[in-house]
């Protein structure tokens, strides 16, 4: 990632020599000088912090920490709901794409405003809203109940919840990409004979494929991340329904810091992993990913 | 071009199941409580003091963002500097990084004996367990839409404006003033939105550095935890939906906004 200074990336402009239009040597000075000093206290100091605490009582508590059990079942939910959620809203964000993207219709812009409502809504209120249908006294929680079906306080509202606040992220991916891709490609395809389902493997696939890749990435990052939400529907009964970010809450509530930010470190590493594969993905393919940017 | 009624007969189905139905309950919810019912709860001080603290700390958080925001923006389009690619790398870690996890580990930075915290604390400034906190939170999360929105529209920004206005003999904080801020003023007004639109939801980066003291430093979202904990249902839906009604208002400003940007074609 952190390559010489000399290597251009697609995005990086030419280097400013008209003096005309650049600053004096000690406001350019200045501003860098802000820029490193902001993200460096922002950004990398508290990524320093969870590793420095998670391994602040040695190498062996560190470790001791992520065999507990509780860890154990609570990475397991994790990537349980994130293998639910993910393929759900990817699948939602391809068809949402191919509508929009392919056909006029009335009511597009709403239906793309309605998309990102998600966005705009408190995670808390995500997972409260399930709560009105799924919960006890809820609209439908006596009909759950009596179909012995747990959903509040159990797997299936947590991924319900997740599913929501990382619902916009393949499609608002996908949506400017293909729409900047236009149609002419499947046409051609359509016209030579191909069918619906093998034009879209073989066209519009291959053509969308790392748009689809960086979406998927960022909502896989929110799926195994989102707190909020999962916690309102979670019940936090341990060793059951808690997912990784829940159970950094419980560590850390219950005084146990090192424990809480091995933890914590398993997810900052997810969140450096993610990160780097979206900076390969933009510099090898960035011109791909072009009408994504700016959204 | 085949697949319109199945492509859109899913996506407003599962739209209308995981997202509109369960928002519109919720709506309709606090909807029976009534005017009054509705008002009642909202009126009390608790629940204004969590309210004005999640709006105004996420305003505060933006503004803070629309200044330092910019200045980042700038250094990586305009300059060259070491490190640079990696903090490019870096501006998204917000969006990346699970948000317990960031308040874990600001309030481990900023508590009284946290590496930064200590030295505040000898100055007398307390960040942590204070409303600042809640501040402080807000602005992490909120600092790649600022950078993010800005950085493709500086990229395009015309020089040769810059260097016309140079050659008219105006000075380089006039162009930067009324050349160079007009130009770049609706994305800046859009990441500024969408910075305030996540820090007023914001939940888990700001609860363990607020310090949640009612009143004080408790925020609107954990408010509306505290009632269902309490199975104070309506409680908690009246606050939800007075957020949710701000927020979707909000929401609208910012799609005017962007349809301001497109006609002027930035």
């Amino acid at each position: 990632m952190d390559e010489p200074a000399d290597m251009q990336t697609p995005f990086v402009p030419l280097v400013q020599t008209n003096a005309a239009i650049g600053e004096p040597r000690a406001v350019r000075l200045l501003l860098i000088g802000t820029t490193v000093l902001f993200l460096g206290v922002f950004l990398l100091l508290p990524l320093a912090a969870v590793f420095a605490q998670a391994l602040s009582g040695g190498v062996r508590a560190y470790f001791a920490a992520l065999a507990d059990p509780d860890a154990w079942s609570s990475i397991k939910l994790t990537l349980l709901t994130a293998a639910m959620a993910v393929p759900l809203n990817t699948a939602f964000g391809v068809a949402a794409a191919w509508a929009i993207a392919k056909f006029r219709f009335r009511g597009k812009e709403l239906l793309i405003t309605l998309i990102d409502l998600p966005f705009s809504v408190s995670p808390v209120i995500a997972g409260l809203v399930y709560i009105l249908i799924f919960g006890a006294r809820g609209w439908l929680g006596p009909w759950a109940s009596a179909h012995g079906l747990r959903i509040i306080f159990a797997a299936p509202g947590i991924v319900l919840a997740t599913v929501f606040v990382t619902f916009p992220f393949v499609a608002r991916q996908l949506i400017p990409l293909m729409q900047a891709q236009g149609t002419d490609e499947e046409y051609a395809a359509l016209t030579l004979g191909a069918r619906g389902w093998s034009t879209f493997w073989h066209v519009t696939l291959p053509n969308i494929r790392w748009g689809l890749l960086y979406g998927v990435l960022l909502c896989n990052a929110r799926a195994m991340g989102e707190f909020g939400a999962v916690s309102v529907v979670s019940g936090h009964i341990r060793g059951q329904t808690n997912t990784m970010p829940l159970q950094v809450e419980i560590l850390y509530n219950d005084y146990q810091f090192v424990a809480a930010f091995a933890v914590a470190s398993l997810l900052a590493l997810l969140a450096f992993v993610t990160l780097g594969l979206k900076s390969l993905l933009e510099w090898r393919h960035g011109n791909e990913l072009a009408a994504v940017r700016g959204h | 071009m085949p697949g319109f009624s199945l492509t859109l007969g899913f996506s407003l189905t599962y739209l209308s199941l995981l997202v509109l139905i369960p928002l519109a309950g919720l709506l309709l919810r606090s909807a029976g409580l009534g005017l009054t019912g509705f008002w009642h709860v909202l009126s009390a001080p608790r629940v204004l003091a969590a309210l004005r603290l999640s709006f105004g700390g996420a305003l505060a958080a933006a503004a803070i963002n629309a200044v330092f925001g910019s200045l980042v923006a700038w250094s990586f389009v305009r300059y060259r500097f070491p490190g640079k690619q990696l903090l490019q790398a870096m501006v998204d870690l917000p969006f990346a990084l699970p948000t317990a996890v960031a308040g874990i580990a600001l309030t481990a930075i900023y508590a009284p004996n946290g590496w930064l915290g200590a030295p505040l604390a000898k100055l007398g400034i307390q960040l942590a367990y204070h409303p600042a906190g809640v501040v402080l939170a807000m602005t992490f999360i909120g600092l790649p839409f600022v950078v993010r929105t800005l950085e493709p529209v500086l990229e395009e920004a015309e020089k040769q404006l810059e260097e016309a206005a140079a050659t008219l003999g105006a000075t380089r904080w006039r162009t930067v003033t009324r050349i160079i801020l007009p130009a770049i003023l609706p994305a800046l007004l859009t990441g500024v939105a969408l910075a305030f639109a996540r820090g007023v939801g914001e939940y888990g980066s700001v609860i363990f550095i607020a310090g949640n003291i009612p009143n004080v430093s408790e925020i609107a979202p954990l408010l509306i935890m505290i009632r269902l904990e309490e199975f104070d249902y309506a409680g908690a839906t009246a606050v939800a939906s007075a957020m949710l009604i701000i927020s979707f208002t909000l929401l609208l400003a910012i799609n005017l906004l962007q349809a301001w940007r497109r006609r002027r074609g930035t």
